[in-house]
Protein backbone atom coordinates (compact mmCIF):
# COMPACT_ATOMS: atom_id res chain seq x y z
CA UNK A 1 0.00 0.00 0.00
CA UNK A 2 1.46 3.25 -1.17
CA UNK A 3 -0.42 5.40 1.12
CA UNK A 4 2.04 6.71 4.16
CA UNK A 5 1.35 4.84 7.32
CA UNK A 6 -1.73 6.39 8.54
CA UNK A 7 0.24 7.19 11.96
CA UNK A 8 3.30 8.54 11.84
CA UNK A 9 5.79 5.41 13.44
CA UNK A 10 6.95 6.02 16.90
CA UNK A 11 10.43 4.69 16.00
CA UNK A 12 12.46 6.75 12.96
CA UNK A 13 15.70 4.87 12.41
CA UNK A 14 17.74 6.70 10.41
CA UNK A 15 21.31 8.25 10.18
CA UNK A 16 23.13 11.32 11.33
CA UNK A 17 26.00 12.24 9.36
CA UNK A 18 28.48 14.67 10.50
CA UNK A 19 29.99 16.85 8.11
CA UNK A 20 32.59 18.45 10.28
CA UNK A 21 34.85 15.05 9.98
CA UNK A 22 33.87 13.26 6.27
CA UNK A 23 36.67 12.79 4.68
CA UNK A 24 35.17 11.88 1.39
CA UNK A 25 36.86 7.92 1.56
CA UNK A 26 33.93 6.47 -0.31
CA UNK A 27 34.48 3.65 2.24
CA UNK A 28 30.95 4.27 3.30
CA UNK A 29 29.84 3.81 -0.56
CA UNK A 30 31.51 0.65 -1.37
CA UNK A 31 30.88 -1.26 2.08
CA UNK A 32 27.23 -0.21 0.86
CA UNK A 33 27.37 -1.88 -2.48
CA UNK A 34 29.51 -4.63 -1.06
CA UNK A 35 26.42 -5.05 1.51
CA UNK A 36 24.19 -4.95 -0.60
CA UNK A 37 24.41 -6.72 -3.75
CA UNK A 38 23.56 -10.00 -2.40
CA UNK A 39 21.46 -8.10 -0.16
CA UNK A 40 17.72 -7.16 0.27
CA UNK A 41 17.42 -5.47 -3.40
CA UNK A 42 20.15 -7.47 -4.99
CA UNK A 43 21.56 -7.42 -6.84
CA UNK A 44 22.75 -3.93 -7.31
CA UNK A 45 23.73 -3.89 -11.37
CA UNK A 46 26.73 -2.83 -12.95
CA UNK A 47 27.17 -1.79 -16.60
CA UNK A 48 30.34 -1.63 -18.60
CA UNK A 49 32.15 -1.89 -15.07
CA UNK A 50 35.69 -1.96 -16.55
CA UNK A 51 35.15 -0.11 -19.71
CA UNK A 52 34.14 3.19 -20.88
CA UNK A 53 30.71 4.28 -19.74
CA UNK A 54 30.25 2.66 -16.82
CA UNK A 55 27.09 2.78 -14.83
CA UNK A 56 25.54 1.20 -11.82
CA UNK A 57 23.16 1.45 -9.21
CA UNK A 58 24.93 2.74 -5.64
CA UNK A 59 22.58 3.81 -2.79
CA UNK A 60 25.07 5.92 -1.55
CA UNK A 61 27.15 9.01 -3.34
CA UNK A 62 29.99 11.25 -2.01
CA UNK A 63 29.44 14.52 -3.51
CA UNK A 64 32.65 17.31 -3.05
CA UNK A 65 31.14 20.79 -2.41
CA UNK A 66 32.96 24.01 -1.76
CA UNK A 67 31.59 26.77 0.42
CA UNK A 68 32.63 30.30 -0.56
CA UNK A 69 31.85 32.93 2.61
CA UNK A 70 31.03 36.07 0.00
CA UNK A 71 32.47 38.58 2.39
CA UNK A 72 35.45 37.06 3.97
CA UNK A 73 36.47 35.12 1.08
CA UNK A 74 36.80 32.09 3.17
CA UNK A 75 36.59 28.73 2.07
CA UNK A 76 36.52 25.40 2.42
CA UNK A 77 35.41 22.20 1.36
CA UNK A 78 32.47 19.75 2.70
CA UNK A 79 32.87 16.05 2.03
CA UNK A 80 28.93 15.19 1.12
CA UNK A 81 27.63 12.23 1.58
CA UNK A 82 24.22 11.28 0.57
CA UNK A 83 21.49 8.55 0.59
CA UNK A 84 18.00 8.19 0.89
CA UNK A 85 16.67 9.99 3.87
CA UNK A 86 13.49 7.65 4.94
CA UNK A 87 11.33 10.94 5.00
CA UNK A 88 8.17 11.20 7.08
CA UNK A 89 5.98 12.41 4.18
CA UNK A 90 7.87 10.74 1.52
CA UNK A 91 6.93 11.89 -1.91
CA UNK A 92 8.02 8.32 -3.44
CA UNK A 93 5.72 6.23 -0.96
CA UNK A 94 2.54 8.25 -2.52
CA UNK A 95 3.52 8.33 -6.47
CA UNK A 96 4.29 5.00 -6.75
CA UNK A 97 1.21 3.28 -8.74
CA UNK A 98 1.71 -0.06 -7.90
CA UNK A 99 2.46 -0.41 -4.34
CA UNK A 100 5.82 -1.54 -4.38
CA UNK A 101 7.66 1.77 -2.49
CA UNK A 102 5.99 1.10 0.71
CA UNK A 103 7.12 3.00 3.92
CA UNK A 104 7.10 0.74 7.04
CA UNK A 105 4.98 1.23 9.93
CA UNK A 106 6.95 -0.35 12.74
CA UNK A 107 10.41 1.65 12.11
CA UNK A 108 9.89 4.32 9.08
CA UNK A 109 12.26 2.49 6.78
CA UNK A 110 11.29 2.90 3.47
CA UNK A 111 11.63 0.34 0.70
CA UNK A 112 10.70 -0.68 -2.84
CA UNK A 113 9.32 -4.53 -3.43
CA UNK A 114 11.47 -5.11 -6.47
CA UNK A 115 8.66 -8.13 -7.21
CA UNK A 116 5.95 -5.94 -8.42
CA UNK A 117 7.60 -2.79 -9.35
CA UNK A 118 6.67 -2.00 -13.17
CA UNK A 119 10.41 0.18 -13.17
CA UNK A 120 7.85 3.68 -14.28
CA UNK A 121 10.60 5.42 -12.55
CA UNK A 122 8.07 8.05 -11.32
CA UNK A 123 9.10 7.80 -7.90
CA UNK A 124 12.59 8.77 -9.01
CA UNK A 125 10.82 12.10 -10.27
CA UNK A 126 9.14 12.39 -6.97
CA UNK A 127 12.59 12.65 -4.79
CA UNK A 128 14.52 15.42 -4.54
CA UNK A 129 17.44 14.17 -3.15
CA UNK A 130 18.56 11.36 -5.97
CA UNK A 131 18.09 8.45 -3.23
CA UNK A 132 16.60 5.84 -5.93
CA UNK A 133 18.59 4.33 -8.93
CA UNK A 134 16.63 2.37 -11.91
CA UNK A 135 18.67 -0.89 -12.17
CA UNK A 136 18.20 -0.91 -16.18
CA UNK A 137 18.54 -5.14 -16.20
CA UNK A 138 16.45 -5.72 -13.07
CA UNK A 139 14.23 -3.26 -14.68
CA UNK A 140 12.80 -2.23 -11.64
CA UNK A 141 13.90 0.99 -8.78
CA UNK A 142 16.54 0.05 -6.06
CA UNK A 143 17.05 2.02 -3.32
CA UNK A 144 18.89 2.70 0.55
CA UNK A 145 17.48 -0.39 2.36
CA UNK A 146 18.82 1.20 5.80
CA UNK A 147 20.45 -3.21 5.67
CA UNK A 148 17.40 -3.86 6.62
CA UNK A 149 18.82 -7.33 6.48
CA UNK A 150 21.48 -6.44 8.57
CA UNK A 151 20.45 -4.33 11.38
CA UNK A 152 17.87 -7.03 12.81
CA UNK A 153 19.64 -9.85 11.76
CA UNK A 154 20.20 -11.88 15.07
CA UNK A 155 22.77 -14.10 13.40
CA UNK A 156 25.23 -11.14 13.37
CA UNK A 157 26.65 -9.77 16.93
CA UNK A 158 24.59 -6.94 18.61
CA UNK A 159 27.66 -4.33 17.52
CA UNK A 160 27.48 -5.03 13.73
CA UNK A 161 23.74 -4.63 13.85
CA UNK A 162 24.12 -1.40 12.09
CA UNK A 163 24.04 -0.27 8.20
CA UNK A 164 27.28 -1.11 6.15
CA UNK A 165 28.23 2.17 5.84
CA UNK A 166 27.81 3.10 9.32
CA UNK A 167 29.61 0.02 10.30
CA UNK A 168 32.59 0.85 7.94
CA UNK A 169 33.13 4.61 8.41
CA UNK A 170 37.05 4.80 9.08
CA UNK A 171 36.09 8.18 11.52
CA UNK A 172 32.70 7.50 12.98
CA UNK A 173 31.22 10.25 10.59
CA UNK A 174 28.26 7.94 10.67
CA UNK A 175 25.92 7.28 13.24
CA UNK A 176 22.81 4.98 13.25
CA UNK A 177 19.76 4.88 15.51
CA UNK A 178 16.20 5.80 16.51
CA UNK A 179 15.33 9.12 15.55
CA UNK A 180 11.62 9.06 17.08
CA UNK A 181 13.12 8.86 20.13
CA UNK A 182 14.05 12.46 21.58
CA UNK A 183 16.24 10.88 24.04
CA UNK A 184 18.36 8.54 22.32
CA UNK A 185 21.97 8.91 21.49
CA UNK A 186 21.92 10.30 18.11
CA UNK A 187 18.92 12.26 18.96
CA UNK A 188 21.03 13.98 21.67
CA UNK A 189 23.65 14.17 18.85
CA UNK A 190 21.45 16.04 16.51
CA UNK A 191 20.42 18.82 19.27
CA UNK A 192 23.98 19.18 20.98
CA UNK A 193 25.57 20.09 17.36
CA UNK A 194 22.66 21.77 15.44
CA UNK A 195 21.62 19.06 13.19
CA UNK A 196 19.59 19.87 10.26
CA UNK A 197 17.92 18.39 6.86
CA UNK A 198 17.96 18.86 3.52
CA UNK A 199 15.52 20.57 1.35
CA UNK A 200 12.85 21.13 4.24
CA UNK A 201 11.10 23.55 2.14
CA UNK A 202 10.34 20.06 -0.33
CA UNK A 203 7.97 18.97 2.52
CA UNK A 204 9.29 15.89 2.56
CA UNK A 205 10.26 16.05 6.77
CA UNK A 206 13.03 13.54 5.91
CA UNK A 207 14.44 11.57 8.91
CA UNK A 208 18.17 11.54 7.98
CA UNK A 209 20.09 14.40 9.73
CA UNK A 210 23.50 16.02 8.76
CA UNK A 211 25.77 17.64 11.60
CA UNK A 212 27.70 21.07 10.13
CA UNK A 213 30.83 21.42 9.73
CA UNK A 214 32.42 23.23 13.16
CA UNK A 215 33.63 26.70 12.75
CA UNK A 216 37.49 26.81 11.79
CA UNK A 217 39.55 28.57 13.72
CA UNK A 218 42.10 29.54 11.10
CA UNK A 219 40.27 31.88 8.76
CA UNK A 220 41.65 34.03 6.26
CA UNK A 221 39.64 36.71 7.78
CA UNK A 222 41.12 36.09 11.16
CA UNK A 223 44.38 37.65 12.82
CA UNK A 224 45.26 33.94 13.59
CA UNK A 225 45.34 32.90 9.81
CA UNK A 226 49.19 31.83 8.26
CA UNK A 227 49.81 34.15 5.45
CA UNK A 228 48.08 33.38 1.95
CA UNK A 229 51.17 33.41 -0.18
CA UNK A 230 48.63 33.95 -2.90
CA UNK A 231 48.28 37.69 -2.74
CA UNK A 232 51.38 40.49 -2.55
CA UNK A 233 53.10 40.26 0.73
CA UNK A 234 54.66 43.31 1.65
CA UNK A 235 54.40 43.32 5.22
CA UNK A 236 58.68 42.59 6.76
CA UNK A 237 57.35 41.21 9.85
CA UNK A 238 60.17 38.43 11.22
CA UNK A 239 62.39 39.64 8.99
CA UNK A 240 66.20 40.07 10.08
CA UNK A 241 67.52 43.85 10.76
CA UNK A 242 69.32 43.47 7.02
CA UNK A 243 66.94 42.18 5.45
CA UNK A 244 64.98 45.36 6.64
CA UNK A 245 67.41 47.35 5.51
CA UNK A 246 67.65 46.05 2.43
CA UNK A 247 63.94 46.37 2.32
CA UNK A 248 63.91 50.09 3.09
CA UNK A 249 67.08 50.68 0.02
CA UNK A 250 64.76 48.95 -2.48
CA UNK A 251 60.85 50.45 -1.45
CA UNK A 252 62.63 54.11 -1.52
CA UNK B 1 14.35 16.12 -17.32
CA UNK B 2 14.72 13.64 -20.14
CA UNK B 3 11.75 13.88 -23.01
CA UNK B 4 11.21 10.09 -23.63
CA UNK B 5 9.63 9.26 -26.81
CA UNK B 6 6.87 6.97 -25.67
CA UNK B 7 6.06 9.52 -22.54
CA UNK B 8 5.47 12.29 -25.29
CA UNK B 9 3.22 10.21 -28.00
CA UNK B 10 1.50 9.04 -24.93
CA UNK B 11 0.25 12.66 -23.59
CA UNK B 12 0.13 14.42 -27.20
CA UNK B 13 -1.48 11.66 -28.72
CA UNK B 14 -3.99 10.07 -25.88
CA UNK B 15 -4.75 14.20 -25.49
CA UNK B 16 -5.89 14.42 -28.63
CA UNK B 17 -7.97 11.40 -28.90
CA UNK B 18 -9.70 12.50 -25.96
CA UNK B 19 -10.21 15.83 -27.05
CA UNK B 20 -12.18 14.12 -30.29
CA UNK B 21 -14.57 12.43 -28.37
CA UNK B 22 -15.37 15.11 -25.97
CA UNK B 23 -16.00 17.14 -29.32
CA UNK B 24 -18.07 14.31 -30.47
CA UNK B 25 -19.98 14.15 -27.75
CA UNK B 26 -20.58 17.93 -26.90
CA UNK B 27 -21.12 18.78 -31.13
CA UNK B 28 -23.65 15.59 -30.73
CA UNK B 29 -25.68 17.28 -27.91
CA UNK B 30 -25.91 20.65 -29.85
CA UNK B 31 -27.09 19.05 -33.02
CA UNK B 32 -24.44 19.21 -35.00
CA UNK B 33 -22.88 15.77 -36.28
CA UNK B 34 -24.44 13.57 -38.56
CA UNK B 35 -25.35 10.27 -37.15
CA UNK B 36 -23.41 8.39 -40.07
CA UNK B 37 -21.60 4.76 -39.52
CA UNK B 38 -18.89 5.72 -41.90
CA UNK B 39 -17.91 9.28 -40.92
CA UNK B 40 -18.45 7.55 -36.96
CA UNK B 41 -16.23 4.82 -37.57
CA UNK B 42 -13.34 7.08 -39.20
CA UNK B 43 -13.55 9.51 -36.48
CA UNK B 44 -13.85 7.42 -33.36
CA UNK B 45 -11.71 4.45 -35.26
CA UNK B 46 -9.04 7.81 -35.10
CA UNK B 47 -9.98 9.20 -31.46
CA UNK B 48 -9.29 5.46 -30.30
CA UNK B 49 -6.73 5.01 -32.31
CA UNK B 50 -4.76 7.66 -30.47
CA UNK B 51 -6.49 7.04 -26.86
CA UNK B 52 -4.87 3.36 -27.52
CA UNK B 53 -1.97 4.05 -29.03
CA UNK B 54 -0.83 6.46 -26.42
CA UNK B 55 -1.69 4.26 -23.72
CA UNK B 56 0.33 1.29 -24.65
CA UNK B 57 3.10 3.44 -25.80
CA UNK B 58 2.96 4.74 -22.05
CA UNK B 59 4.09 1.11 -21.13
CA UNK B 60 7.40 0.85 -23.36
CA UNK B 61 9.48 3.05 -21.07
CA UNK B 62 8.59 0.62 -18.48
CA UNK B 63 11.13 -2.03 -17.16
CA UNK B 64 8.54 -4.51 -16.02
CA UNK B 65 5.20 -3.59 -19.30
CA UNK B 66 3.88 -7.17 -18.29
CA UNK B 67 3.29 -5.82 -14.83
CA UNK B 68 1.31 -2.79 -16.00
CA UNK B 69 -1.82 -3.51 -14.53
CA UNK B 70 -0.30 -3.80 -11.15
CA UNK B 71 -0.57 -0.07 -11.79
CA UNK B 72 -4.32 -0.02 -11.78
CA UNK B 73 -4.01 -0.37 -7.23
CA UNK B 74 -3.16 2.88 -5.60
CA UNK B 75 -5.69 5.21 -6.52
CA UNK B 76 -5.77 6.52 -3.04
CA UNK B 77 -2.76 8.46 -3.41
CA UNK B 78 -1.23 8.05 -7.15
CA UNK B 79 -2.16 10.03 -10.00
CA UNK B 80 -0.04 7.23 -12.29
CA UNK B 81 -2.69 4.93 -10.81
CA UNK B 82 -5.97 7.23 -11.29
CA UNK B 83 -5.20 8.18 -14.81
CA UNK B 84 -4.85 4.12 -15.58
CA UNK B 85 -7.85 3.71 -13.84
CA UNK B 86 -9.83 7.03 -15.38
CA UNK B 87 -8.51 5.97 -19.19
CA UNK B 88 -10.13 2.35 -18.64
CA UNK B 89 -13.19 3.39 -16.78
CA UNK B 90 -13.47 5.92 -19.96
CA UNK B 91 -13.92 3.15 -22.41
CA UNK B 92 -17.06 2.06 -21.34
CA UNK B 93 -19.25 4.94 -22.34
CA UNK B 94 -17.58 6.34 -25.12
CA UNK B 95 -17.07 2.48 -26.07
CA UNK B 96 -20.98 2.60 -26.41
CA UNK B 97 -21.49 5.60 -27.53
CA UNK B 98 -19.34 4.97 -30.78
CA UNK B 99 -21.10 1.51 -30.70
CA UNK B 100 -24.48 3.31 -31.10
CA UNK B 101 -23.19 5.28 -33.77
CA UNK B 102 -22.14 3.52 -35.80
CA UNK B 103 -24.11 0.50 -35.65
CA UNK B 104 -27.54 1.90 -34.82
CA UNK B 105 -26.98 5.27 -36.39
CA UNK B 106 -27.89 6.82 -33.40
CA UNK B 107 -25.82 9.75 -31.96
CA UNK B 108 -28.81 11.42 -29.90
CA UNK B 109 -31.23 10.13 -26.94
CA UNK B 110 -29.74 7.85 -24.79
CA UNK B 111 -26.32 7.66 -27.05
CA UNK B 112 -25.94 11.00 -26.63
CA UNK B 113 -26.13 10.60 -22.66
CA UNK B 114 -23.05 7.71 -22.59
CA UNK B 115 -21.38 10.33 -25.00
CA UNK B 116 -21.69 13.25 -22.57
CA UNK B 117 -20.78 11.12 -19.82
CA UNK B 118 -17.56 9.57 -21.89
CA UNK B 119 -16.87 13.53 -22.40
CA UNK B 120 -16.64 13.83 -18.25
CA UNK B 121 -14.64 11.11 -18.21
CA UNK B 122 -12.16 12.05 -20.85
CA UNK B 123 -11.61 15.27 -19.17
CA UNK B 124 -11.03 13.76 -15.68
CA UNK B 125 -8.71 11.33 -17.19
CA UNK B 126 -6.52 13.94 -19.31
CA UNK B 127 -6.95 15.85 -15.52
CA UNK B 128 -5.38 12.96 -14.11
CA UNK B 129 -2.37 12.76 -16.75
CA UNK B 130 -1.81 16.41 -16.44
CA UNK B 131 -1.46 16.07 -12.47
CA UNK B 132 1.11 12.71 -12.67
CA UNK B 133 3.34 15.88 -13.52
CA UNK B 134 1.79 18.84 -11.92
CA UNK B 135 1.55 17.39 -8.32
CA UNK B 136 5.54 16.67 -8.73
CA UNK B 137 7.30 19.26 -6.38
CA UNK B 138 10.64 18.60 -7.46
CA UNK B 139 10.25 19.97 -10.65
CA UNK B 140 9.21 23.84 -9.82
CA UNK B 141 8.16 23.71 -13.74
CA UNK B 142 5.40 21.44 -13.63
CA UNK B 143 4.00 22.08 -10.32
CA UNK B 144 1.32 24.64 -11.30
CA UNK B 145 -2.12 24.91 -11.85
CA UNK B 146 -0.98 26.39 -15.48
CA UNK B 147 0.10 22.34 -16.19
CA UNK B 148 -3.20 21.13 -16.14
CA UNK B 149 -5.07 23.87 -17.82
CA UNK B 150 -2.56 23.74 -20.69
CA UNK B 151 -3.19 19.61 -21.04
CA UNK B 152 -6.26 20.30 -21.14
CA UNK B 153 -6.80 23.01 -23.49
CA UNK B 154 -4.02 21.50 -25.44
CA UNK B 155 -6.31 17.95 -25.62
CA UNK B 156 -9.44 20.15 -26.46
CA UNK B 157 -7.32 22.22 -28.99
CA UNK B 158 -5.51 19.07 -31.29
CA UNK B 159 -9.24 17.40 -30.43
CA UNK B 160 -11.27 19.78 -32.45
CA UNK B 161 -8.27 20.58 -35.07
CA UNK B 162 -8.72 16.95 -36.10
CA UNK B 163 -12.86 16.36 -35.81
CA UNK B 164 -12.80 19.72 -38.52
CA UNK B 165 -9.91 17.68 -40.53
CA UNK B 166 -12.77 14.32 -40.35
CA UNK B 167 -15.33 16.80 -41.46
CA UNK B 168 -13.78 18.28 -44.35
CA UNK B 169 -12.62 15.07 -45.72
CA UNK B 170 -16.49 13.96 -45.14
CA UNK B 171 -17.69 17.67 -46.59
CA UNK B 172 -20.01 18.30 -43.86
CA UNK B 173 -22.09 21.40 -43.81
CA UNK B 174 -21.54 21.61 -40.08
CA UNK B 175 -17.34 21.51 -40.83
CA UNK B 176 -17.22 25.34 -40.89
CA UNK B 177 -18.61 25.63 -37.20
CA UNK B 178 -15.50 22.41 -36.08
CA UNK B 179 -13.22 25.03 -37.62
CA UNK B 180 -14.45 28.11 -35.57
CA UNK B 181 -14.42 26.20 -32.56
CA UNK B 182 -10.82 24.59 -34.04
CA UNK B 183 -10.13 28.56 -34.03
CA UNK B 184 -10.95 29.19 -31.19
CA UNK B 185 -9.02 26.87 -29.30
CA UNK B 186 -5.68 27.35 -30.84
CA UNK B 187 -5.96 30.95 -29.63
CA UNK B 188 -6.42 29.86 -26.56
CA UNK B 189 -3.80 27.30 -26.87
CA UNK B 190 -1.53 29.96 -27.74
CA UNK B 191 -2.10 32.33 -24.85
CA UNK B 192 -1.89 29.53 -22.22
CA UNK B 193 0.95 28.61 -23.58
CA UNK B 194 2.70 31.99 -23.17
CA UNK B 195 1.40 32.47 -20.26
CA UNK B 196 2.53 28.93 -18.83
CA UNK B 197 6.26 30.03 -20.38
CA UNK B 198 5.91 33.28 -18.41
CA UNK B 199 4.77 32.00 -15.16
CA UNK B 200 7.18 29.09 -15.33
CA UNK B 201 10.00 31.70 -16.51
CA UNK B 202 9.00 34.20 -13.78
CA UNK B 203 8.77 31.76 -10.72
CA UNK B 204 11.22 32.44 -7.69
CA UNK B 205 13.31 29.53 -7.32
CA UNK B 206 12.01 27.10 -4.59
CA UNK B 207 15.28 25.21 -3.56
CA UNK B 208 18.64 26.40 -4.00
CA UNK B 209 22.38 24.50 -3.64
CA UNK B 210 22.17 26.39 -0.17
CA UNK B 211 19.42 24.45 1.19
CA UNK B 212 20.33 21.32 -0.71
CA UNK B 213 23.29 20.92 1.18
CA UNK B 214 22.10 22.67 4.35
CA UNK B 215 25.01 24.29 4.09
CA UNK B 216 24.09 28.32 3.36
CA UNK B 217 25.41 29.36 6.52
CA UNK B 218 29.02 28.72 5.20
CA UNK B 219 28.21 30.81 2.27
CA UNK B 220 27.73 29.93 -1.38
CA UNK B 221 28.02 26.40 -2.48
CA UNK B 222 29.75 25.27 -5.69
CA UNK B 223 30.34 21.89 -6.73
CA UNK B 224 33.82 20.73 -6.21
CA UNK B 225 33.88 16.95 -7.34
CA UNK B 226 30.87 14.70 -8.52
CA UNK B 227 30.54 11.61 -6.70
CA UNK B 228 31.07 9.09 -9.89
CA UNK B 229 33.02 9.96 -12.89
CA UNK B 230 30.55 9.47 -15.33
CA UNK B 231 26.64 9.69 -15.76
CA UNK B 232 24.65 7.88 -13.85
CA UNK B 233 20.86 7.52 -14.20
CA UNK B 234 20.10 10.31 -12.19
CA UNK B 235 22.08 12.46 -14.46
CA UNK B 236 20.69 10.93 -17.46
CA UNK B 237 17.03 10.91 -16.53
CA UNK B 238 17.09 14.51 -14.60
CA UNK B 239 20.02 16.48 -15.80
CA UNK B 240 19.07 16.78 -19.28
CA UNK B 241 20.08 19.79 -21.27
CA UNK B 242 20.86 19.60 -24.58
CA UNK B 243 17.16 21.84 -25.16
CA UNK B 244 18.62 24.48 -22.94
CA UNK B 245 21.09 25.54 -25.70
CA UNK B 246 18.14 25.64 -28.51
CA UNK B 247 15.21 26.68 -26.31
CA UNK B 248 14.63 30.13 -27.48
CA UNK B 249 14.34 28.40 -31.05
CA UNK B 250 12.47 25.83 -30.00
CA UNK B 251 9.49 28.15 -28.27
CA UNK B 252 9.24 30.22 -31.37
CA UNK B 253 8.90 26.79 -33.46
CA UNK B 254 6.35 25.48 -31.12
CA UNK B 255 4.38 28.36 -31.16
CA UNK B 256 4.69 29.23 -34.72
CA UNK B 257 4.17 25.32 -36.01
CA UNK B 258 1.71 24.67 -33.49
CA UNK B 259 -0.73 27.62 -33.09
CA UNK B 260 -0.10 30.57 -35.47
CA UNK B 261 -0.01 28.47 -38.42
CA UNK B 262 -3.21 26.66 -38.01
CA UNK B 263 -4.80 29.53 -37.02
CA UNK B 264 -4.16 31.00 -39.91
CA UNK B 265 -5.02 28.46 -41.89
CA UNK B 266 -7.87 27.17 -40.16
CA UNK B 267 -9.26 30.97 -40.65
CA UNK B 268 -8.33 30.54 -44.92
CA UNK B 269 -10.12 27.61 -45.14
CA UNK B 270 -12.67 28.57 -43.74
CA UNK B 271 -13.53 32.77 -45.32
CA UNK B 272 -10.60 32.87 -46.99
CA UNK B 273 -10.48 29.29 -49.96
CA UNK B 274 -13.03 27.27 -49.33
CA UNK B 275 -12.36 24.95 -52.10
CA UNK B 276 -8.58 24.00 -51.26
CA UNK B 277 -10.40 23.34 -47.50
CA UNK B 278 -9.03 19.83 -47.67
CA UNK B 279 -5.81 20.56 -48.62
CA UNK B 280 -5.39 23.91 -46.23
CA UNK B 281 -6.81 21.46 -43.78
CA UNK B 282 -3.84 18.87 -44.38
CA UNK B 283 -1.51 20.87 -43.79
CA UNK B 284 -2.97 22.70 -40.78
CA UNK B 285 -2.89 19.53 -38.86
CA UNK B 286 0.85 18.35 -39.85
CA UNK B 287 2.28 21.51 -38.67
CA UNK B 288 -0.13 21.21 -35.56
CA UNK B 289 1.48 17.87 -34.81
CA UNK B 290 4.60 18.87 -35.69
CA UNK B 291 4.03 21.61 -33.38
CA UNK B 292 2.26 20.23 -30.01
CA UNK B 293 4.49 17.39 -30.75
CA UNK B 294 7.67 20.29 -30.41
CA UNK B 295 5.80 21.91 -27.37
CA UNK B 296 5.37 18.94 -25.43
CA UNK B 297 9.11 17.59 -26.09
CA UNK B 298 10.17 21.40 -24.63
CA UNK B 299 7.54 20.58 -21.35
CA UNK B 300 9.64 17.47 -20.26
CA UNK B 301 13.53 18.93 -21.94
CA UNK B 302 13.39 22.33 -19.89
CA UNK B 303 12.07 21.17 -16.88
CA UNK B 304 14.71 21.35 -14.10
CA UNK B 305 14.71 18.58 -11.39
CA UNK B 306 15.98 19.84 -7.75
CA UNK B 307 18.50 17.13 -7.29
CA UNK B 308 20.70 18.41 -10.30
CA UNK B 309 21.46 20.91 -7.29
CA UNK B 310 23.80 17.91 -6.11
CA UNK B 311 25.35 18.21 -9.61
CA UNK B 312 26.62 21.88 -10.02
CA UNK B 313 23.01 23.84 -10.33
CA UNK B 314 22.75 26.91 -7.64
CA UNK B 315 19.05 27.47 -8.04
CA UNK B 316 15.78 25.65 -9.69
Amino acid sequence: MTSLPRKPSRVKLGLVIDLDICVGCQACAVNCKEWNTSGHSAPLTDINPYGAGQKGVWYNRIHSFEAVDQETGDSQTINFPKSCLHCEDAPCVTVCPTGASYKRSEDGIVLVNGDICIGCKLCSWACPYGAREYDEIEGVMKKCTLCVDKIYNETLSPSSRVPACVATCPVGARHFGDLGDPHSEISNLVKARGGFALMPEQGTEPVNRYLPPRPKQHQKSTDQSPRSLEHKDTSTDGAGLLARWVDKVLSA
Amino acid sequence: MHPAKSVIFFTTGSGAGYGMLIWLAVLSLLGLQPADSIYGLVAFGIAFALVVGGLISSTFHLGHPERALRALSQWRSSWLSREGIAAIVTFAPTGLFALAWVFLNENQSYAVGLGIIGAAMSLITVYCTSMIYGSLKTIPAWFTKWTSIAYITFALMTGAVLLWFVAVIFGLPQANIIGLIALVFVGLGFIIKLKYWHTVDHAPATSTAESATGLGKLGKIALVEAPHSEDNYLLQEMGFRIARKHATKLRKIALVLGFIIPFVLIALAIYGFPQFQLLIAGVAVFSGIVGIVTERWLFFAEAKHVVTLYYGESAI
